[in-house]
């Protein structure tokens, strides 16, 4: 247990690190969301500048104290602030509309990448010198071409070219959004391309790291034990080797949960995909901060359930950590 | 962050200088001679370059495929693509090493300071670490950079060196854990060297290539990401670099329009360039750790074990196991 509220005080300590960097950027970087309401609509009066000034929070009332205090308020009470680019809607309203189809299409991709990547690495791990193992070093310049890149020529060559998928957007435009089975046939048949991308670009990681510690895991006496037990090969190779090789692909899923996000962002942009990085993309073309900072505490937020979930998996698969104090 | 990271102990470098570069492992070679030419294009690119990369001609309105005064054919409005191309490899190459080296100082700083010091110093600086870790880098990024109008190299760098030291510094921590309670930095000590003397004479020079690889790590974490900046727009655009590039090749459709002359030469580049820098790192890590090179077995055993990952499997002896 003390692992746990060990790591609870360290992910609240991140939260309040990344809700306070929010606080920080709009003081200490030149914006003015109120600027670009009035550039945006010059229709609207002068005299519209003060209530616009109160509407986004501005006008600079008391101190930076009193105002990270009123700020602290209205996040507790889900209030995140106006979208300039869909003024009037709130920036909740925004979120609520993208966050779904990310966390659909990111979260499946990641855990299917996640599973597939581990299990081919348990076995190039575990016929080391094969030749799937020697194909490897191929995987490790994925990590190193720029994966929308990647995702640009797969646009062209499965949408463009052979016009297999779609090459634009969530679902059919028309279709009505619901459990209906034309959408969710539409939606699926427009997400099979960018989760094939994240897919295949984030799979070497843990392909790469499975593959490392299960050489290692293999070299261990209690694997040489079972064998003398004469156990058969796949007991061996996943109730004794994986089951125990697993367990740094787990811990390191909170360090890598960020880079997938990272590269989904930029994979919806490519895709025009209606989620979190498409509506980040337009944010910031549009300027519309409110919603950039948003989408900040939403990805944060993510992030940090993603990693307590993590750890929480890592407490159930190894009992020494529940016993020893030290971690 | 569960798992406590345990680095590689390393053994003092070789003498001569002729002798430590052949006995640099193959793929170091390799990477390094690739980056070597980038370097190179980087300095003398600019003077080089045939054309003015944003002179723009005023009655071209089609994308002209490599010919005889293009070598690599022009854009959409008439700029020349190879001499936006050796242009921007300055760009990127620049921010890279700018990124790299305020990123390097850094995480030598955190680092050092919290695996020697210690005790409550140790455990505040690694909470500082763990968050810069976890905080999403590149959302952050895009508003930081947002926010910050018509940004040059260097605040760019620095933005993004903020968010690129945690996991250097983390690696460096460990290791400096372990060289803290080594016998010559006990001697050193019991003969009255100052503490500064301790970590700079006797604790840094044994993480040299620890810090070489980490600098490489950042090199590669900062090109890849600034590339993606400049693709989303979140860039100088004015400013040419490998991302702003391919933005602009994105920005006219041109691979709809099938002008491969344009976007592939950025796209190869930055792929090239940080292949160069994976085979540099995965060399490193060999000459910085004699028991990966030992035979070419456990070369092969190695390959790929320098990621960014806390768990990189120490190499042990191979038992032979029937599958």
């Amino acid at each position: 247990m003390r692992f746990i509220t060990r790591r609870l005080a360290f992910y609240v300590v991140a939260a309040w690190t990344a809700i306070t960097i929010n606080f920080a950027i709009p003081h200490l970087l030149p914006s003015n969301p109120v600027e670009v309401m009035m550039a945006r609509h010059p229709e609207f009066p002068p005299s519209a500048r003060r209530a616009l000034e109160i509407q986004f929070g501005l006008g600079h009332q008391g101190s930076l104290l009193h105002q990270y205090g009123v700020y602290l308020d209205h996040l507790l009470h889900g209030n995140l602030g106006i979208s300039v680019l869909n003024y009037p809607a709130s920036v909740v309203t925004v979120l609520n509309n993208t966050v779904p189809w990310t966390i659909l299409l990111v979260g499946s991709a990641t855990i299917i990448s996640f599973v597939i990547g581990t299990l081919l690495g348990i076995f190039a791990g575990w016929r080391r010198g094969g030749w799937f193992d020697k194909a490897l070093p191929a995987f490790t310049f994925v990590q190193a071409i720029p994966y929308f890149f990647l995702a640009e020529l797969a646009l062209v060559l499965f949408s463009s070219d052979l016009h297999i998928f779609p090459s634009y957007g969530g679902y059919q435009l028309g279709d009505t959004i619901g459990f209906n089975g034309t959408f969710i046939a539409s939606a699926l048949s427009h997400s099979i391309l960018p989760a094939l991308t994240i897919i295949v670009t984030s799979m070497a990681g843990w392909m790469l790291q499975m593959r490392n510690v299960m050489i290692t895991t293999i070299g261990e006496d209690f694997v040489l034990a079972a064998q003398a037990k004469g156990l058969s090969t796949r007991r061996i190779m996943f109730t004794y080797a994986a089951r125990n090789a697993i367990l740094p692909n787990i811990a390191g899923f909170a360090l890598a949960i960020g880079f997938v996000i990272a590269g989904a962002l930029v994979m919806e942009i490519v895709f025009s995909y209606p989620g979190v990085g498409y509506q980040l993309f337009q944010a910031v073309t549009n300027d519309d901060f409110p919603v950039m900072q948003g989408i900040f505490l939403a990805i944060s937020a993510t992030v940090l359930v993603c990693c307590l979930l993590a750890d929480v998996v890592y407490v159930l698969a190894d009992p020494r950590v529940r016993t020893r104090a030290a971690y | 962050m569960a798992i406590a990271v345990s680095a590689p102990v390393q053994t003092a470098p070789t003498a001569r200088r002729g002798e430590f570069l052949r006995s640099m492992p193959l793929k170091a070679k390799i990477g390094g001679g690739i980056l070597a030419v980038f370097v190179l294009i980087a300095i003398i690119g600019p003077a080089i370059a045939p054309y003015d990369p944003s002179a723009i001609s005023a009655t071209q309105s089609v994308a002209l495929p490599p010919n005889l005064h293009h070598l690599l054919g022009t854009a959409v409005d008439g700029g020349d693509i190879f001499s936006q191309l050796l242009v921007s490899i300055r760009g990127t190459v620049v921010l890279g090493v700018l990124t790299a080296t305020f990123a390097a100082l850094l995480s030598v700083g955190f680092g050092v300071t919290a695996g020697f010091l210690g005790g409550v110093a140790d455990e505040g600086l690694s909470l500082v670490m763990n968050v810069f870790l976890i905080l999403p880098a590149l959302p952050l990024l895009i508003i930081v950079l947002g926010f910050l109008p018509h940004t040059g190299q260097l605040p760019t760098a620095f933005v993004l060196s903020i968010l690129g030291w945690a996991w250097g510094a983390r690696v460096i921590r460990a290791q400096t854990l372990t060289l803290r309670g080594r016998d010559f930095v006990a001697a050193a000590r019991e003969t009255g060297e100052p503490t500064w003397r301790l970590v700079v004479f006797e604790v840094l020079p044994n993480e040299i290539s620890l810090i070489a690889a980490n600098f490489v790590g950042t090199f590669l974490y900062a090109i890849l990401t600034s590339v993606a900046l400049a693709f989303i727009g979140v860039a100088n655009l004015s400013n040419w670099s490998l991302g702003v590039m391919l933005y602009w090749a994105q920005n006219s459709t041109a691979i709809n329009i099938g002008a491969w002359w344009w976007y592939l030469p950025p796209g190869l580049a930055v792929a090239i360039l940080g292949m160069s820098l994976v085979l540099l790192n995965f060399g490193l890590d060999e000459l910085g750790n004699p028991r990966l090179r030992r035979s070419t077995k456990s070369r092969r055993r190695a390959r790929g074990a320098k990621a960014w990952r806390p768990t990189d499997a120490t190499p042990v002896k191979r038992l032979e196991v029937a599958p």
